[in-house]
């Protein structure tokens, strides 16, 4: 309530949400536990923990860089072409972060394979914009990309460290379990990626009822 | 008609804009690429050939091979680039194989998307390590779940048996293909 009363008292305040639209990125509203969105990234290259990394930190650039320049120019676009002209803006910056790892990291922009293009196509970057961007200003929209960006990132990240970990017995590479361990090859193969997934929405969601309760 | 006008400028500016973006990214992007790529195929001669100093590109017929040397000037062999259909997409390598073109030095998988955990041990040392000091005469065979004991022979890695005949039938192919250019 009192959050409210703060932000009608003050309503020009830059950042009077900012720490809210931050955070439902990462919780209540994450890309893939409550949207399930994303989805193909998030299964097919989180082999490893690094890839899964790599293609968060991908993603989240081009929302990061399409929610700002979207936002900046919302009032200029028609309605009528407004979804010709995000994806003609998201699919410029997906090349450049493609150009960009392929330049500087180039064995990483070798196991991305052809996802690193496929962001151009991913709903939670296109889904931002409709939802988010074209109604909001320039600052909030970095915010809510941003948490976004992040909450999408945590999740390839602990999904790639889990299936790493039974897979491959590492985590990042660093050896975790010992030599002895027989790596569970179904969980590098896409039914593990399933199956991890399924287990961590479950997880989310129990938490989720607890907390309601 | 204002709104057609306002549609078809807006897409045309923004249209501009990224192309504008994209010939920068691209200027910057291509020459490091063009580097990445060839010091991924120098790494692989010189790990093929630990003792190698330099090596010269020689387009023969069709066929584009690189001619390595040590530091001495000493001629080690030759390395050329294998590449052909593994299971789930190309397999690409490099291989390296003695002045005779009888005796394989080594093999280096450059690119692969083969099967995660399975097919991609293809790129393991396990696996590379035992085209060192292969016969290329008669062509190369692999054995399933038993060590080999012809000087031609392999072991296919367990549960990705065609990833491991793909590499073996590229290597094959290429060879054959090579032996005859220079011969």
């Amino acid at each position: 309530m009192s959050y409210d009363k703060n932000c009608a008292e003050k309503p020009k305040r830059l950042c009077a949400n900012c720490g809210r639209e931050f955070c439902k990125g990462l919780w209540r509203e994450n890309p893939i536990f409550i949207q399930v969105l994303g989805m193909c990234p998030a299964l097919a290259v989180t082999t490893k923990a690094l890839f899964g990394f790599s293609m968060g930190m991908a993603t989240t650039f081009v929302l990061v860089c399409s929610s700002l320049v979207i936002s900046s120019i919302r009032k200029l676009i028609p309605p009528q072409v407004r979804i010709a002209t995000f994806t003609v803006i998201i699919a410029t910056f997906v090349t450049c972060a493609d150009y960009f790892l392929k330049a500087n990291f180039y064995t990483i922009s070798k196991e991305l394979g052809p996802y690193v293009p496929l962001i151009v196509v991913n709903c939670i970057i296109l889904g931002r914009q409709e939802v988010f961007t074209s109604k909001h200003g320039v600052f909030n929209s970095f915010i809510d990309a941003l948490g976004m960006g992040v909450g999408f990132s945590a999740v390839l990240v602990l999904l790639g460290s889990i299936r790493e970990l039974f897979g491959f017995g590492t985590i990042f590479y660093y050896q975790i379990l010992g030599e002895g361990f027989e790596h569970w090859v179904v969980m590098a193969l896409p039914a593990g990626a399933f199956i991890t997934l399924g287990f961590l929405v479950g997880i989310f969601n129990w938490i989720n009822n607890k907390r309601k309760k | 008609m204002r709104n057609t006008i306002k549609m078809i400028s807006v897409l045309t500016i923004v249209g501009l804009v990224s192309g504008a973006a994209l010939v920068f990214m691209y200027k910057y992007a291509k020459p490091l690429i063009i580097v990445n790529q060839k010091n991924e195929m120098k790494q692989a001669i010189f790990k093929i050939f630990p003792k190698a100093k330099k090596y010269r590109k020689e387009t023969i017929k069709d066929e584009t091979i690189f001619k390595v040397n040590d530091k001495d000037g000493k001629f080690l062999g030759y390395a050329f680039l294998a590449e052909g259909y593994g299971y789930q997409g190309t397999i690409k390598m490099m291989v390296g194989i003695k002045k005779d073109l009888e005796t394989l030095v080594g093999i280096e998988i450059l690119e692969s998307q083969e099967t995660p955990g399975l097919g991609q041990e293809i790129t393991e040392e396990q696996f590379k390590s035992q085209f060192k000091g292969l016969k290329t005469s008669p062509p190369i065979i692999y054995v399933k779940n038993k060590k080999p004991t012809k000087p031609n022979e392999i072991e296919a890695i367990t549960g990705a048996t065609i990833s491991s005949r793909s590499v073996v039938g590229i290597l094959n192919e290429k060879i054959k293909t090579i032996k005859d250019e220079l011969r």
